[in-house]
């Protein structure tokens, strides 16, 4: 057996920014997903016409993202072949988008918190010194900027609402807060696409998603909750560790599609 | 249409004037060159055309019938060497509807967009101008949600008319 005379060479740009996308791309996936499970469910029908649209939005974003994906890898996998035919392990969202639906309160609060991270990531993105992701960020922002006008006024309405809106709002937040340190946090594939002006220096976006986002809970008249050390989430769902939920999630989303490759309708 | 021997190559007018008669299924009163979505038309030496578009929302459904739509408008015209290409830079904005259009929307009965206006990332409770009825011209209405039957919709509320009516969204 030969020893091998070199190490292993550093890990290509290509590789990270696959994970980029693939990040970006899953977030909107799961969550698209989480929302669309209220169509024909909403509070009323107007709302219920809202989250299916945002919903189809993000599923067009994860689409364009997922796509992009497969053409950086080379392997000749498309989206849909990325959306079905990965297991939990190896998607890269946060862990935020991938918890079950809740009331209508959570639902909104969460859409919210990613909503302000959407629009503060893809006004950066869409500067990247990669033209085809700052092509498909500029054109995501223009969504995010309405998904987010959207979710912002349902958490005045809600916190700033009856009692019972008011406390299941605040209820939503309390159990969310301990997984948004994650949206932003960034690691070694982070910091050397962000070298590269590729993707976002995430770190750096921190303190506007913190003022619009404390901005919102005040005006709504709801409280900030306690801040959670950033460390203890660094290795969550951008590194394959999901909450259980991501699995049972992806076995509906993926059934169909499972048992019958190839299918088409 | 008159016939024309088989390979004949097509200029650019010719083809432009096909796209003119393609419509968005959607919003049938407006052709794929009045929404402002074709954003280049090249004919090559040898005939082939590249018709190039850029989708209104990302999740839109109707943007695949869209491109079919064009395959067959301009395959049925007789020339058979065409395809679609898609470019999302420039992301597509309502201000690339012309003034003749918006009146197209208003007469079918949708209120056409706005200007876009740039400026925070996040504008909740924003003050917006109001939007004229498109069937009896009041100014007082209301929003009711910023989400309709289409991705590019919203659904407003005329207080004079007491008609519910849809806005072409302004992005």
């Amino acid at each position: 057996m030969t020893t091998p005379s070199v190490l292993p060479p550093p890990p290509a740009p290509v590789d990270d920014e696959l994970e980029l996308l693939l990040r970006l791309g899953d977030d909107r996936l799961v969550l698209g997903h989480r929302l669309s499970e209220w169509c024909g469910h909403a509070p009323i029908l107007e709302e219920d016409i809202a989250l299916a649209n945002v919903a189809l939005d993000l599923l067009g974003q994860a689409t364009l993202l997922l796509r992009r994906a497969g053409e950086v890898e080379g392997k000749g996998r498309d989206e849909d072949a990325l959306a079905y035919f990965r297991d939990a392990v190896e998607f890269r969202n946060c862990r935020l988008v991938e918890l079950p639906k809740g009331d209508f309160g959570f639902t909104i609060v969460r859409q919210f918190l990613f909503d302000v991270y959407a629009v503060v990531t893809l006004d950066a993105l869409s500067r990247s010194t990669s033209a085809e992701l700052a092509a498909i960020a500029a054109k995501s922002l223009k969504e995010a900027k309405y998904h987010v006008r959207h979710s912002g006024e349902w958490m005045l309405k809600l916190g700033d609402g009856t009692d019972e809106s008011h406390r299941r709002t605040q209820r939503a937040l309390d159990d969310l807060w301990r997984f948004t340190p994650e949206l932003l946090a960034a690691d070694d594939v982070d910091a050397r696409l962000a070298a590269l002006g590729i993707g976002p220096d995430l770190p750096a976006l921190q303190p506007a998603w913190d003022t619009i986002v404390r901005d919102v809970i005040q005006r709504a008249t709801l409280t900030v909750p306690h801040d959670v050390p950033h460390s203890a989430h660094l290795a969550g769902g951008r590194t394959g560790m999901h909450t259980e939920h991501l699995g049972q999630l992806l076995a509906e989303m993926q059934i169909v599609a499972r048992s019958h490759p190839g299918a088409s309708w | 249409m008159t016939a024309r021997p088989i390979g004949a190559i097509p200029t650019r007018d010719e083809i432009l004037a096909i796209l003119d008669t393609v419509m968005d299924p959607e919003v049938p009163v407006l052709s794929v060159r009045e929404l402002g979505i074709i954003r280049d038309v090249e004919v090559s030496a040898e005939g082939r055309v590249t018709v190039t578009v850029t989708p209104t929302y990302s999740g839109c459904p109707a943007i695949r019938v869209i491109e079919q739509d064009i395959v067959r408008a301009i395959e049925v015209a007789g020339f058979t060497d065409v395809q679609v290409r898609t470019a999302l830079a420039p992301a597509w904005t309502t201000d690339w509807i012309d003034p003749e259009a918006r009146a197209k929307l208003k007469a079918y009965g949708i209120a056409p967009p706005g200007r876009v206006e740039s400026g925070e990332l996040v504008q909740l409770l924003r003050h917006r101008p109001a939007t004229q009825c498109p069937y009896c011209d009041s100014y007082d209405t209301e929003l009711r949600s910023e989400f309709g039957s289409t991705a590019c919709k919203s659904v407003c509320w005329c207080r004079s008319c007491r008609q519910p009516f849809e806005e072409f969204k302004t992005i």
